[in-house]
């Protein structure tokens, strides 16, 4: 029986390192437009309408710069964590946590007309998301408590805590009943004239290659990558792998929270109960489609945005269920994953040997 | 009825889907593989359940179609987990994602329709006994079942040898493997049975707790489930315990909302803070669980990390 067989690599295949992404994009397409005909839409108009639509309309090419903003700041973050095997998976929360410090800073400068607005937006937003990645660091390094769950829970607290200040005590009293903030006055720097790209866009490239400085020349993030790849050679080295956590931790939650608090106050423009379509989560697999590497953050964020400008537009336009945007976004994690093997390994056609 | 039972019989159904899925989930991760995507199994479970039921009007087709959904998202994990290799908590939240979204195209059209819930079993004499008539021999089969997984999955970890074989390797794997063991298959059947627990516990959801869709109605349980599974330190008694505790805990908190007028100023707090509590709890529960370390004994040595024959 011929069997495909799977043979480890003396060495990670360069080649693969960049094919494999790519491959994953490629079959995830393919299943894309599987899933349109089982909708009963015809697959090729759908697919242009998710993929390429947004790609030609100069609008829409602004829409996915300010779109990408968050997932590239909250997955750089993430990569930190990633790399050093901690598995930071709240960043949902971590970045409505931002949202709430950075909406509450431009509410404390509001209509003071003072310089400081913006600068205590950002700082706010980074503590807040600091402070909130911390609790599962200082658990796992403590108790060790299992992150992955603590960081989980975390999430719904934040949504929970947005959800009665923007309700309760910080609601505007003269939104009808609305449950949102007031506008803010504090405004973030738009980059691009008569677009919403703002200056999140810039910090979030700033952020890339500040990432990748630091992975790759200095001595802490060789630190980060030796704890996640071979933790006893670490602890011979000396490396503390708590101190580790709580960087990452807080660097990630810092970055997630940015990303928050330049949505709320510069896109958004004011706090409103849900303030992500799950940037938090689909930061995740941006992370992982660009192999944790900062630049390819960059690529994969905007493909991810792509994914949710495209799932908006096939709905006006085909009526295609937002749904189809998380299943697709599914998909290309597992796809990504999957083809992750060919790095290490390599397919061969095979006869079926005893196991 | 009075409110004590009433309320009694509300813990029981909150605890049930808890249950069903973290039974699953404790199975799977004695063999050693960690699935985090017990939300996507049990919403897909939930989804086609309903579907299944709405169609046919059979509550028992809808059971069986939400396990099977439940087992085929399962398989698709197991595929990359076990096959390919893949890191298991990226391949859990994959699946998680995956799900919510698949049950969302599933259900668009179901949006609003209801069903005919499951409802308690009629057993003649013993049903109309005071007391216990209700809140022993009056519930719904579900929660019976709930029952037997947990007394089986017991017997079958501590008592049976295809049990001791799961568990080897689940603390082994490489030795269980040099024993002639099949790692894989052994986990591929672990996480099925997960799977189906996960389904089954969607379609208690779906068919009981909620007999209308809602999209995303599982609403964190499946989170909730694995956190469970570590209070109960990976044994099946304990779960059971957990499970009702967190039951009691999140009926408890609405109950405390609804009696506000009559609390003392102190406990009158934004409803936002009482459905914050059973997540707060989690993560406290966690903590002092992850503190005493003696209890720890049967967390399988081998969770989490991924096993390749030829290596």
């Amino acid at each position: 029986m011929a069997w495909i067989a799977l043979e480890k690599r003396a060495e990670p295949s360069l080649a693969m390192t960049f094919l494999s992404p790519l491959l994953a994009i490629a079959l995830t397409l393919a299943s894309s437009a599987a899933i349109f005909a089982a909708l009963g839409k015809d697959p090729l108009p759908a697919m242009h309408a998710y993929f390429v639509a947004p790609l030609v309309d100069p609008w829409s090419l602004q829409e996915l710069v300010v779109k990408a903003t968050p997932l590239v700041l909250i997955a750089t973050g993430l990569s930190f964590c990633y790399l050093s095997n901690n598995w930071n998976i709240g960043a949902e929360g971590q970045y409505v946590m931002g949202g709430i410090f950075g909406g509450g800073a431009a509410l404390a400068f509001h209509q003071t007309g003072s310089a400081l607005g913006l600068p205590a937006v950002v700082a706010a937003g980074a503590l807040g998301g600091a402070l909130l990645a911390s609790i599962p660091a200082l658990l796992r390094i403590r108790f060790s408590t299992n992150e992955i769950l603590t960081s989980l829970m975390l999430v719904y607290v934040a949504e929970l805590l947005l959800d009665w200040l923007v309700r309760g005590p910080w609601r505007d009293p003269r939104a009808m009943n609305f449950p949102q903030s007031v506008a803010f006055d504090v405004k973030v720097p738009i980059l691009v004239e008569g677009s919403r790209i703002h200056l999140g866009a810039a910090l979030a490239v700033l952020a890339c290659c500040a990432a990748a400085f630091l992975l790759s020349r200095t001595m802490k993030g060789f630190e980060i990558r030796v704890i996640g790849q071979a933790p006893r050679a670490a602890a011979f080295a000396g490396f503390s792998p708590a101190r580790a956590t709580l960087l990452v931790f807080a660097l990630s939650g810092a970055l997630a929270g940015i990303a928050g608090a330049l949505e709320v106050v510069g896109t958004m423009g004011q706090l409103r109960p849900s303030i992500s379509p799950g940037y938090g989560f689909a930061a995740i697999i941006v992370a992982f489609l660009g192999r944790l590497h900062p630049f390819g953050i960059l690529c994969a964020g905007l493909l991810l945005a792509l994914s949710y400008l495209g799932g908006e537009n096939a709905q006006i336009m085909m009526k295609i269920p937002l749904d189809a945007t998380r299943v697709i976004q599914g998909l290309l994690l597992f796809f990504v994953l999957a083809c992750d093997l060919l790095v290490l390994h390599r397919p061969r056609l095979a006869r079926r040997a005893t196991a | 009825m009075d409110l004590a039972t009433a309320i009694l019989l509300t813990v029981v159904t909150a605890s049930t889907p808890l249950l069903l899925a973290a039974i699953g989930e404790l199975v799977v991760e004695r063999s050693g593989v960690l699935n985090l995507g017990v939300e996507g199994m049990m919403i897909m479970g939930a989804a086609c359940g309903f579907a299944a039921t709405l169609a046919t009007g059979s509550h028992v087709a809808g059971v069986a179609v939400a396990m099977l959904a439940g087992m085929a998202m399962a398989a698709i994990f197991g595929l990359l987990v076990l096959g390919l290799v893949a890191n298991q908590v990226a391949c859990g939240l994959a699946l998680t994602i995956l799900g919510l979204g698949l049950s969302g195209l599933v259900g668009q059209g179901m949006v609003g329709q209801k069903i005919d819930p499951v409802g308690p079993i009629d057993i003649p004499w013993l049903g109309s006994l005071p007391v216990v008539g209700k809140l022993v021999f009056g519930l719904d089969p579900f929660v019976y079942a709930s029952f037997a997984l947990v007394a089986g999955t017991w017997w079958f970890l501590s008592r049976s040898r295809a049990g001791l074989v799961l568990r080897a390797v689940g603390d082994n794997h490489a030795s269980a493997h040099a024993l002639g063991h099949d790692v894989r298959v052994v986990r591929f059947a672990a996480l099925m049975f997960g799977g189906a627990c996960a389904g089954l516990a969607g379609a208690y959801v779906a068919l009981v707790y909620t007999p209308f869709w809602v999209t995303g109605m599982t609403a964190g349980r499946g989170w909730i489930a694995l956190a469970l599974v570590v209070f109960a330190s990976w044994r099946p008694w304990r779960l059971l315990f957990g499970a009702y505790l967190f039951g009691a805990m999140s009926i408890g908190q609405l109950h405390l909302q609804a009696m506000r007028g009559a609390l003392p100023d102190f406990l009158v707090l934004p409803g936002q803070f009482w459905s914050a509590l059973p997540y707060a709890a989690t993560i406290v529960v966690l903590v002092l669980i992850s503190r005493s370390r003696g209890r720890r004994g049967s967390e399988p040595a081998m969770l989490g990390t991924p096993f390749s024959p030829d290596r």
